[in-house]
C-alpha cells in the first residue's frame, strides 16, 4: 500500500576505504581526512563523533558527491560516489527548505526531478507528510515553520525519493535541547519504518548513542577513525535509559576518547596562531563541557 | 538487551517491529507546534479574525494623519505654482511663460476628447512594454547564465562591462544607422536602458543564493537546468525584481529622452511637440501623464512581485502578528 514502508534491507552499504582528502594545491595542501576505512551496512544507523574540524562533514560529503577523494575509494552499493544524486538523501545542518516552496511542494521537489506527474507527486508527498506528522501544514511556507519541524520536514525531503541511504550533517545542532529529544525520536522513528542505513554526523555524545548502532570516533585534524564503539542498547530506546549502567559505561568510554582529542585539537589550534607557548591546563572532564 | 552490535538481518527485524509500534510516538511531534495561528490546515493565516467592516474603519484611521499630511503637501505645491504664476514671479528662476494650474486644466479637458493624445500615449506604452520586456527576457537569462557558470561570465560579462557605463542616450545616433527603422531605434534605447541594470541585479542574485540550496537541490536529483529553473531563479526572484523595478524608471527616462530626440508620436514627443508650437500648458500636461504613467508601471512590477512571490508576503504578514 505504502511504497515506502516496504523497502528490503539488502541496499544501502556505504564501504569507504583507505580515503584520504586533501584541500589545496601540493605543497599548502591540507589533509582533511587520513586514511578512513568505515562502514555502514545495510539497514544501520552509524555516528561519526569527533572534535570541530576533524574532517566528518569532509567524510560525509565526499558520501554525498560534493567532495572528490584524494585517494581511495568510497562506494554505495558498490557505485562510487562521485557526483550527488537522489540515491543517497542529504539533511543538512543549516535548514535548507526552499523558501519560495509550500512544505508540500518541497517533499514534492525531488520525485518531480524523476519526472513523476502531479497527482502522484503529491500522493507521495501527503503520505509521508502524515507520517510525519506535519500534514496539517503542507501548504504553508518554511519561513512559518519553527526550526524542529523545518528539519522534520527537510528529513521527509530527503526520504521522498526512496533514496538507498540517508546522510545527516549534525541535523539537530540548531534546535533546543527538548526539541533535540524529540527530534531524535522522531528520527528513530522514521529510521526503523523505513529501514534505512543512516550515516549522522555529531558532536554530541548523548545524541550517537541514543540514535546509534555503531559510532566511530574520529581523531583532530588530520582525521582518522580513533575507535569503533558498538552501542548494544536494546530498542526502541528511551530517555530515561540515559541512566544505566550500561549507557554510562559507554558514555564514559566515548567522552574519555574525545576529550584527548579535542585537548589536541585545541592545542593544534593554538600552535597555529601563535600562542604555542602557552600551556592550557584544561582537565579532560573540563574539555568534555565544552564539546 | 542485544548483545551483538551488528545488525543481521533478524535483529534488525526485529528492531523494525518495534518501531512501528512505537509509530504513536510520532504523535510526540505537536510539542513543537505551539503557535495555534497556524493550526487551522490551508488557511491563510489571519485573515478570518476582524470583520471586514471593523478592518476597513481601522484602517482608515489609522491612515488619517499620513492622509491629511498628503493633502495638505500637495495643496501647498500647487498654491505655490498657481502664485508664481499668477504674479509671474521673476527671481533667476522666470515663471513668465509657465501655465497657470488652471490653464493646465482647461487643455487637458480638451486633450481627453483628443484620439490623437490616447494615440501618443499607447505608442510610449507600447514601446515600454516591448523595450523592457526584451531587456526583461535577455537580462534575466544572460544574468543567469554569467552568475552561474564561469565559462559565461568570462565571454560575455567583458562586453557588457564596456558597455554598461555608455548612457542609453548616447545610443541614440547609432541606433538610428543600426535599426531599419526609428521605431525599432526608440525600442532599441528603451531595451539598452533597462537591459543593465536588469542585468546585474539578476547576476547579483544568483550569486547571493545560499549555496546550502543548491546542494540540496543537486542531492534531489535535479539535473543542471532543473537546478537553474528550479532552484537558482525562484532564489534570485527577490533581486530581479529589484532589478526590474530600478530598469523600469530607466527604460522611462530612455524613452522620452529618444522620442524627444528622434521621435515621431509618443509622449516625449507630444511633450517636446508643445514647446515648439508654443502650447505650454501641454509640456504640463506631457509631464505629468509621463509621471502618472511611469508610476502605473511600477505599481505593475510590484503587482506582479508579490504575485510570483507569495512566500515573502506570508512571511511578511506573520511578522507583523
Amino acid at each position: 500500500m505504502n511504497p515506502y514502508v516496504k523497502k528490503d534491507s539488502t541496499t544501502g552499504h556505504i564501504q569507504v576505504e583507505n580515503l584520504r582528502v586533501f584541500f589545496g594545491r601540493n605543497s599548502s595542501a591540507v589533509e582533511a581526512v587520513s586514511d578512513v576505512s568505515m562502514q555502514v551496512k545495510p539497514g544501520e544507523f552509524v555516528s561519526i563523533i569527533g572534535p570541530s574540524g576533524c574532517g566528518k562533514s569532509t567524510l560525509l560529503n565526499v558520501v554525498a558527491g560534493f567532495v572528490q577523494p584524494s585517494t581511495g575509494t568510497v562506494t554505495v552499493d558498490g557505485k562510487p560516489t562521485d557526483k550527488p544524486g537522489a540515491d543517497r538523501g542529504m539533511v543538512f545542518q543549516q535548514y535548507s527548505l526552499f523558501p519560495w516552496l509550500t512544505v508540500r511542494k518541497n517533499v514534492e521537489f525531488g520525485l518531480k526531478q524523476q519526472g513523476m506527474d502531479n497527482s502522484h507527486r503529491a500522493q507521495a508527498a501527503r503520505t509521508l507528510l502524515g507520517l510525519a506528522g506535519l500534514l496539517a501544514f503542507e501548504n504553508h511556507y518554511p519561513e512559518q515553520l519553527s526550526g524542529g519541524m523545518k528539519q522534520r520536514v527537510g528529513i521527509v525531503r530527503a526520504l521522498a525519493t526512496s533514496p538507498q541511504v540517508l546522510l545527516m550533517d549534525e541535523p539537530f545542532g540548531a534546535l533546543d535541547a527538548q526539541t533535540r529529544v524529540v527530534m531524535q525520536q522522531i528520527l528513530t522513528n522514521m529510521w526503523q519504518r523505513f529501514r534505512i542505513s543512516v550515516l549522522f554526523i555529531t558532536h554530541d555524545i548523548d545524541e550517537s548513542i541514543f540514535l546509534s548502532d555503531r559510532v566511530y570516533v574520529m581523531t583532530a585534524r588530520p582525521g582518522k577513525i580513533k575507535a569503533e564503539i558498538p552501542i548494544p542498547l536494546p530498542r526502541p530506546r528511551t530517555p530515561e535509559m540515559a541512566s544505566t549502567p550500561e549507557y554510562l559505561a559507554i558514555k564514559t568510554k566515548l567522552r574519555n576518547l574525545i576529550s584527548e582529542e579535542s585537548l589536541k585539537a585545541m592545542g593544534g589550534e593554538l600552535k597555529d596562531s601563535g600562542l604555542a607557548g602557552f600551556d592550557i591546563e584544561v582537565g579532560p572532564q573540563g574539555v568534555a563541557e565544552l564539546i | 538487551m542485544q548483545p551483538a552490535p551488528t545488525l543481521d538481518s533478524g535483529s534488525l527485524h526485529g528492531s523494525s517491529q518495534a518501531g512501528v509500534a512505537d509509530a504513536p510516538g510520532l504523535t510526540l511531534a505537536p510539542a513543537t507546534q505551539a503557535t495555534p495561528q497556524i493550526a487551522a490546515p490551508g488557511a491563510k493565516p489571519l485573515e478570518s479574525m476582524p470583520s471586514l467592516a471593523q478592518r476597513i474603519v481601522g484602517g482608515l484611521r489609522a491612515a488619517l494623519p499620513g492622509l491629511l499630511m498628503t493633502t495638505l503637501s500637495l495643496g501647498l505645491f500647487i498654491a505655490l505654482w498657481y502664485f508664481a504664476t499668477k504674479y509671474r514671479w521673476d527671481f533667476y528662476i522666470r515663471f513668465n511663460n509657465i501655465p497657470s494650474p488652471g490653464e493646465v486644466l482647461g487643455n487637458a479637458a480638451n486633450l481627453i476628447h483628443s484620439e490623437k493624445f490616447y494615440n501618443n500615449m499607447w505608442v510610449s506604452v507600447r514601446r515600454i512594454l516591448l523595450g523592457f520586456g526584451i531587456a526583461t527576457g535577455l537580462g534575466v537569462a544572460f544574468g543567469l547564465l554569467i552568475g552561474q557558470y564561469r565559462v559565461a561570465r568570462g565571454l560575455l560579462l567583458p562586453v557588457f562591462e564596456v558597455l554598461r557605463p555608455i548612457p542609453a542616450i548616447a545610443w541614440v545616433p547609432m541606433a538610428i544607422m543600426l535599426w531599419p527603422t526609428n521605431e525599432t531605434s526608440i525600442v532599441f534605447i528603451t531595451f539598452l536602458g533597462s537591459f543593465f541594470p536588469i542585468l546585474l541585479n539578476t547576476i547579483h542574485g544568483v550569486n547571493s543564493v545560499d549555496p546550502v540550496l543548491v546542494r540540496a537541490g543537486r542531492c534531489l536529483g535535479a539535473n543542471e537546468l532543473g537546478l537553474l529553473r528550479q532552484v537558482i531563479l525562484p532564489a534570485a526572484l527577490p533581486h530581479i525584481f529589484t532589478g526590474l523595478t530600478v530598469g523600469m524608471g530607466v527604460a522611462w527616462v530612455s524613452l522620452i529622452a529618444a522620442e524627444m530626440i528622434s521621435g515621431q508620436y509618443g509622449i516625449g514627443y507630444f511633450t517636446w511637440e508643445a514647446y515648439s508650437l508654443i502650447q505650454y500648458a501641454d509640456i504640463a500636461i506631457g509631464m505629468i501623464v509621463i509621471g502618472v504613467l511611469g508610476l502605473a508601471c511600477s505599481g505593475g512590477i510590484r503587482f506582479l512581485g508579490n504575485l510570483l512571490m507569495p512566500w515573502l508576503t506570508t512571511h511578511a504578514n506573520r511578522g507583523r502578528t
